[in-house]
């Protein structure tokens, strides 16, 4: 499995995002050499990964909530809602455990 | 450049969703001026509690939302997407102004969306940060920001003057 966290440093987000990651990671067993942390710092740089902006979170190059159809990539903050309907700069931590669940199970 | 806690508001005004001009400060009354923008989710997840807060003080203090973001770059921060906002939402109980030029943004130093200022009677800067302490709980209700202007509105001086902003970085223009 591979796990990509790509941020960007004008959102103050990506600590968070990491340590919900590396959670996750734990939670569900999976060794933290899957992941790969990786720094977005032009929009060329944005447009070469496919980045619609900051934290994005791939498993297996699978957005783990995948941008709306026509959202462009760039340097910008995505805005998330978790399950209780919440605003939020991350994505729901439950999401991401499930996820990774999902691929781990299918990968097995 | 940025202004200082205690320095006067700059003589800057800006237009709202539907052309009327607002300036920063009017005199007697306290101002509070909170950049934020369209696409930040810390703005969004800030917005209720700062409408909650301008209708709570209403008639005690102003509230303007001013939109500095880069329009080229970020256009969803656009004129016409922010007029599209609020005509969407009904409209707002208080004005969105767009500081086209960034003039505002670099006159008070603004550094994320959100970032609040608020400014006393006499137009002078008394606080400076962030609404309250955790833009993910909606129950801290703007409370750094309600005991700045209750502090102000009593006379006094906040006793949290500043604290540090929280949110995305403002988009400036190449």
């Amino acid at each position: 499995m591979r796990v990509e966290l790509l941020w960007w440093e004008g959102c103050p987000s990506h600590p968070q995002a990491l340590a919900d990651l590396r959670e996750a990671l734990r939670e569900e067993g999976i060794p933290e050499e899957a992941l790969e942390v990786r720094h977005i710092a032009t929009e060329t740089e944005a447009e070469e990964a496919g980045f619609p902006g900051s934290p994005t979170i791939r498993i297996d190059g699978e957005d783990v909530s995948p941008p709306g159809p026509g959202e462009p990539l760039g340097l910008t903050c995505r805005v998330y809602r978790l399950r209780d309907g919440r605003i939020s700069p991350v994505p729901d931590p439950e999401e991401l455990r499930e996820r990774l669940r999902r691929v781990k199970e299918r990968t097995a | 450049m940025s202004i200082a806690l205690g320095e006067p508001a700059p003589d800057i005004a800006l237009p709202d969703t539907e052309g009327e001009e607002h300036a920063l400060h009017a005199s007697g009354t306290p101002s509070v001026v909170v950049f934020t923008c369209n696409h930040c989710p810390y703005a969004l997840a800030w917005h209720d509690r700062l409408l909650d807060a301008a209708g709570d003080y209403a008639g005690r203090a102003r509230f303007l939302l001013v939109n500095p973001n880069d329009a080229e770059r970020y256009p969803a921060d656009s004129y016409e997407a922010m007029r599209e906002r609020v005509r969407g939402d009904g409209g707002w109980p208080v004005p969105y102004l767009r500081d086209e030029s960034q003039e505002a943004a670099r006159e008070l130093g603004a550094r994320t969306t959100p970032d609040v200022f608020v400014f006393d009677g006499e137009g002078r800067l008394r606080y400076r940060g962030a609404a309250d302490a955790d833009h993910m709980d909606a129950s801290q209700n703007a409370a750094w920001l309600r005991e700045a202007l209750d502090a102000i509105l009593a006379g006094g001086e906040p006793d949290r003057p500043e604290t540090e902003p929280v949110g995305c970085s403002v988009k400036w223009r190449a």
